[in-house]
């Protein structure tokens, strides 16, 4: 036996290790859980030498650019460019100066504008892998960071942090393939962002009868209870139409900067999304046509007698004929038809006594015939009045819709807010 | 060392010689490797494709000659980048442990001495690399990665001409004693 294991110790020892590891991804993909001290130790080793490098390079980037270059350039009449060289140093060390605070700058003002609160941080370094789409930043779990929390800049959203270590945190860019996130279009369309690791992301499960332009931007929507809502996330480069959902690529924006610095939302708070369309629009009405002499009674009167109506002209039919039954003239009451003389009534129509369809008498409320009688009065620029309908005059009753006329949708949003629907019954 | 008439085939393995490194250079250079993937990119996007640390583990399994160090060495580096990536653990750890194994037996049988041939099989373990994790992602982690042949010929054209590069620069901290 020991000499088999002799002979045989490399390929034993090859067998071990790889079966080590074996159980070690099995374990995590079995139960979705990370070896974290091992990540930990690594990550522990492997920042404080990239903040050390991060440090070196920052701090002598101007020195190299500025100096040693310049210095090698002008070696031929260094003495009589001596002073120039110094003023260009100091010119170009107060650029990058200008450039980092300005850059701090826009972000300052962002902490200060967005009711969200954050915490600013550096990327120092990238993930392993040549196709990795994560990087490190040097704020961690001491700094208040925690998994899952989300990384955005001024422009957009940027990631998410899917590992906090003490002194650094790994984020996964909106580029990664394994990313995802709830956005809104301004005109209400949802969907699903996910990286492709490639520059464009997609936006998924939008379906193909669903209006996207490009040029359109994307929001956060807030439903994937990472990113709040209201984030910009990017704007639509393509469309193509497919089934049953819609290919859209979005060029995020919040990469278009680079990834410098960053902000840790540590306490996201929801916004509105720019540009959505407010539910009570006020809805334009057209002046009435020149020859109908303000008189709308004229289009409601030539409707035949006969002409079906809906269940609504029905039911008016059976509460004009109560009404006339019970002696008070059609014209005065205020969903007369007509322009004749307006004689108000003393007292309203008693509905309690209301003939049952069909049995109204006269045209025969109940079988749907006879002439539908107009609606209430309505108000010019009225949300109740529906797109398409011809307008009233001030003061004027409305005119009855044409048979078959439906009321578009902008008419039921407009109509909320007014409190009551388009067209009611008058009580 | 003795060549036998330029033959790149070493007749025993006696003619090999095992190079010895300080420990220092076993662990900083790894480690400069892992910094300089983790780090580099994020100012040169270009220098994305280099994959260091297969490179260093490369070299040492077919400087050491020894199956058992090399495949240690491609552990040990492979669990270091599969902790700075989202990949569980065991990814690069079981595939640099083979390219460390497979590379040291290489190294027992060919004069890996020659510039010529230290590039052919840093090319030829750049795609063993990226071939068999694409195997383990497929079959391990179920995913459904793209197989991109012709760019990781190209990807290990570019890795073996650094790798020959670097190599010759990293002989310099063989221990000469």
């Amino acid at each position: 036996m020991e000499s088999f294991l002799n002979r045989y110790r490399n390929i034993t020892v090859l067998l071990l290790v790889i079966f080590a590891q074996l159980i070690l991804l099995a374990v995590q993909v079995k139960n979705d859980q990370d070896v974290r001290i091992i990540r930990l130790w690594t990550v522990t080793a492997v920042t404080p030498f990239a903040r050390v490098v991060e440090g070196l390079r920052s701090g002598s980037l101007g020195l190299v650019r500025n100096y040693i270059l310049l210095h090698k350039a002008d070696a031929d009449n260094r003495r009589l460019q001596s002073e120039v060289d110094r003023l260009k140093l100091e010119n170009i060390t107060l650029k990058n100066q200008l450039n980092q605070s300005d850059r701090a700058q826009a972000l300052q003002l962002f902490q200060a504008r967005t009711p969200s609160r954050t915490l600013a941080a550096s990327v120092i370094g990238t993930g392993a892998g040549s196709s990795s789409k994560m990087v490190f930043v040097d704020r961690g779990t001491v700094a208040g960071v925690m998994r899952g929390m989300a990384v955005v800049t001024p422009d957009g959203i940027v990631g998410k942090v899917i590992a906090a270590y003490p002194t650094a945190s790994q984020v996964l860019l909106i580029t990664d393939q394994d990313f995802a996130a709830g956005v809104i279009s301004p005109k209400g369309v949802r969907g699903t962002l996910k990286g492709l690791g490639t520059p464009l992301c997609k936006v998924d499960y939008v379906a193909f009868e669903e209006k996207v332009e490009p040029g359109e931007w994307f929001y956060t929507s807030g439903d994937d209870r990472i990113f709040p809502r209201g984030f910009p996330v990017g704007v639509v480069k393509s469309v193509r139409p497919d089934q049953p959902y819609k290919e859209i690529y979005v060029a995020p924006s919040g990469m278009q900067r680079g990834t410098e610095d960053v902000l840790i939302l540590l306490e996201p708070v929801h916004q509105d999304v720019p540009g959505t369309p407010i539910a009570s629009q006020p809805v334009f009405i057209a002046p009435p046509p020149p020859d109908s002499g303000g008189k709308a009674a004229d289009v409601p009167a030539a409707a035949p007698a006969g002409a079906a109506g809906t269940e609504a002209d029905k039911l008016r039919g059976v509460y004009k004929a109560a009404g006339e039954a019970q002696g008070l003239t059609v014209d005065g009451h205020t969903f007369a038809v007509g322009s004749g003389p307006k004689e108000a009534y003393s007292k309203l129509p008693d509905f309690t006594k209301l003939s049952q369809p069909g049995a109204a008498g006269g045209r025969g409320a109940g079988t749907g015939q006879g002439q539908a009688p107009p609606v209430g009065p309505v108000k010019p620029a009225s949300p109740s009045a529906a797109p398409g309908t011809p307008a009233p005059p001030a003061k004027v009753p409305a005119a009855t819709p044409p048979p078959g006329a439906r009321p578009g949708p902008a008419a039921g949003r407009a109509s909320q807010p007014g409190g009551g629907p388009p067209g009611g019954i008058p009580r | 060392m003795s060549y036998s008439g330029g033959r790149i085939l070493l007749s025993s393995q006696r003619q090999g010689q095992v190079s010895r490194f300080r420990a220092w250079v076993m662990v900083a250079v790894p480690l400069a490797a892992i910094l300089f993937q983790v780090y580099v990119p994020l100012f040169f996007q270009f220098l994305s494709f280099l994959e260091m640390p297969l490179l260093v583990v490369v070299y040492f399994a077919l400087m050491r000659r020894s199956q058992i160090s090399g495949l240690l060495v491609g552990a040990a580096v492979g669990l270091a980048q599969d902790s700075l990536s989202k990949n569980p653990l065991g990814m690069f750890g079981i595939t640099d442990t083979l390219v460390g194994y497979f590379a040291a037996s290489v190294g027992v049988r060919l004069d890996v001495d020659r510039a010529f041939m230290r590039f052919l099989l840093s090319f030829f373990f750049f795609v063993f690399h990226q071939s068999f994790y694409w195997v383990m992602e497929r079959a391990l982690l179920g995913h459904q990665p793209a197989f991109e042949m012709q760019r990781w010929a190209v990807l290990g054209l570019l890795n073996a001409l650094v790798g020959a590069s670097l190599y010759h620069f990293l002989d310099k901290l063989r221990d000469r004693a």
